[in-house]
């Protein structure tokens, strides 16, 4: 990117090259990567393929619809949460999709703030995916009121009829601020990147999509002066969003910690909580990549080193998770406290000893496997494991918020969670809608930041008269 | 007086000879001049006279940082003292460390506005016309081509001596800008 000296021939530059040769195969001009990932957008027919996928996510999203509608019309009673456990699905959900989220924001601004030039084949996408998971995510706690419409007035700061205000002293209302501020600079981000992008499209689109591309691009010519600023506004949102993504999800662990029952008053749950969002989003990234770059032919652009260094990250965080639940464990003894030992006991034998055997099997023996490179190199194995880990991490969600409420302090107020059909409905319906918006996302924008992967081209670092040979 | 033209515009192959020719421009005392490129390329801005110092967006996101910070803390407080103060246990009602999260949310928030709209701003956007897009090769800078126009409004301009100028910089080819 730095080009202070132009015509370089130095061995570093040589060695500089070697590297990129990872994160770009193919031996791509500009023109030639422009077009493959804009040609996905503008001239490629649809595959049918991408109608089967659109179709089966839009059915799934009809389904949660209907889930919605039985909400609204019945009352949250067609839901299984009840006394004792009062938050079920609805929580358990949100915290997942929230933490799904975090990958995208993780790539595109700490990757950024650590100049990883790896990131930037992904990162459109997984900022993408990003915003569709706290769209799904908003869904589950709004819903959750049971009237959604009068959610305005518990929600924002905005006083209701007796003149009294949401409580600030509460985590819930924190959620409210860190989540739509997370999901409002996600979106910002997200658009910054594809003003470029839009640009190029509009210049090689034709007919109505011109125009749309156009506006979209607000006009961008690519002047040395408005890339100057581009550059310092993505870097501060960069820099803002880097504190901003950590703190969500403490935020949303302290809808837990900050209460006092047993199995949630840890101070552990903060860093477990962003271990765990870091872990399942990039599996989330995982699950997507594998199928897109096949499906596309972008093996050129989302290399094997992507997933290899994806995969590493799972595994690192995915060690921070398992410390996690062994001091789960060792608090719970440690803390000579009944209630809490009662807890963690009931939580590894008690009725749901199966999801923590399977939470523990997800989140704790299988990561191990990615200490293999041979394994790390198998792709058909990383987007099995990128699904043991979606598993293991709604898992997680499940044990903390079922295990630790169903059994409390009085054996007579003890019950059962059974989630409902509708509860599965929704769930499943929001995969739907997550995958729908997906699949619109890949039809309609460029899903690789092609002026990005621009500067890591080695023609960037050399000058190469290839003018006539790229006419668009 | 206005000229006819908006400038002249040469195209270079690489990034390389567009840098050096937006020095070689600037150092011929052409100031207003604009180079054009698909992608960010660090030392452009400078080489035509645009430096940190005339970047103006982290400004704006100091300025939007201060506005959230205050607003954040401001609405907690009037809510929780002043508006409708609520004795909790004996609690005090200026509680600022519970209002710490929502204050750090709203800094992050209205800093973020003021690097997006300070950047969309300053650059002059939304703006969908704009003379160097009459260049039928100007397509072209989107995607792989490297662009440098020096401006009619520049006092050095005159149509013949700056043509020449450019030319002698070994572009692929020198086009006039209409407006």
């Amino acid at each position: 990117m730095e080009l202070t000296q132009p015509h370089s021939h130095n061995p570093a530059s040589e060695i500089a090259r070697q590297k990129r040769a990872e994160v770009v195969g193919g031996g791509h001009s500009f023109g030639s990567m422009t077009d493959k990932i804009a040609a996905i957008v503008l001239t490629s027919k649809t595959p049918i393929g991408w109608f089967a996928g659109f179709g089966l996510a839009f059915t799934l999203m009809a389904l949660g619809l209907g889930s919605i509608g039985a909400l609204l019309f019945l009352g949250t009673g067609v839901w299984g949460v009840n006394v004792p456990v009062g938050w079920g699905f609805a929580i358990i959900n949100f915290v997942w999709w929230i933490g799904i989220g975090h990958a995208g924001t993780l790539i595109s601004a700490i990757l950024l703030l650590l100049r990883q030039q790896w990131r930037m084949s992904i990162s459109r996408f997984a900022e993408a995916m990003t915003l569709f998971a706290v769209a799904c995510a908003l869904l589950f706690p709004i819903l959750h009121t049971g009237r959604p419409w009068l959610a305005a007035y518990w929600l924002l700061p905005y006083p209701n009829t007796m003149a009294l205000m949401p409580q600030f002293r509460s985590p819930l209302l924190w959620d409210v601020f860190a989540v739509s501020t997370y999901g409002t600079v996600s979106l910002l981000f997200w658009y910054v990147g594809l003003i470029p992008d839009f640009g190029n499209l509009r210049d090689k689109a034709k007919g109505f999509a011109r125009y749309i591309y156009g506006f979209l691009s607000l006009g961008w010519r690519g002047s040395a002066i408005h890339w100057h600023r581009y550059e310092t506004a993505s870097l501060l949102l960069a820099g803002l969003a880097t504190p901003l993504v950590l703190s969500v999800h403490t935020v949303v662990s302290f809808d837990f910690s900050v209460s006092v029952i047993p199995g949630w008053h840890a101070t552990i749950f903060p860093p477990y909580f962003v271990a765990g969002a870091i872990y399942s989003g990039f599996a989330m990234v995982l699950t997507i990549a594998i199928p897109l770059r096949k499906f596309y032919g972008l093996e050129d652009f989302i290399t094997m080193r992507h997933l290899q260094n994806m995969a590493k990250v799972m595994l690192a965080t995915g060690l921070i998770v398992a410390y996690g639940y062994a001091m789960e464990a060792f608090y719970g003894w440690y803390s000579a406290n009944q209630y809490e030992r009662y807890m963690i006991w009931n939580r590894m034998t008690g009725p749901y000893w199966w999801a923590y055997a399977a939470l523990i099997f997800c989140n704790g023996l299988m990561p191990q496997t990615l200490w293999f490179k041979k394994l790390r190199s198998n792709v058909s194995f990383l987007f099995f494991m990128s699904i043991i880990v979606n598993i293991g991490m709604w898992l997680e969600r499940f044990v903390i918020v079922v295990t630790s409420l169903h059994r409390d302090f009085l054996p007579s107020s003890w019950g059962m969670y059974v989630p409902t059909v509708f509860d599965w409905a929704l769930f499943v319906g929001t995969i739907g809608l997550f995958s729908t918006l997906l699949f619109l996302f890949i039809r309609f924008l460029p899903m690789i930041a092609i002026f990005e992967m621009r500067t890591i081209l080695p023609a960037t670092k050399e000058p190469s008269p290839e003018g006539t040979a790229v006419q668009s | 007086m206005k000229h006819p033209t908006y400038g002249l515009m040469a195209e270079f192959d690489s990034p390389h000879d567009l840098v050096e020719a937006a020095h070689k421009a600037y150092a011929a005392g052409y100031r207003k001049l604009d180079a054009y490129s698909p992608f960010p390329i660090h030392g452009l801005s400078e080489a035509i006279g645009f430096g940190e110092k005339e970047d103006k967006v982290p400004l704006a996101v100091l300025l939007g940082g201060i506005a959230g910070l205050s607003a954040g803390l401001g609405l907690q407080y009037w809510a929780s003292a002043i508006y409708y103060p609520l004795n909790v246990g004996g609690r005090p009602f200026a509680s600022w460390p519970s209002f710490v999260p929502v204050t750090f949310e709203l800094t992050i928030l209205l800093a973020a506005f003021g690097a997006v709209l300070g950047m969309i701003i300053m650059n002059g956007f939304p703006q969908p016309y704009h003379p160097v897009f009459n260049v039928d090769r100007f397509a072209l800078a989107s995607t792989s081509q490297f662009f440098l126009c020096i401006e009619s409004e520049d006092p050095l301009f005159e149509p013949d001596r700056t043509g020449e100028f450019l030319k002698s910089l070994q572009p692929r080819e020198v086009n006039e800008v209409a407006h």
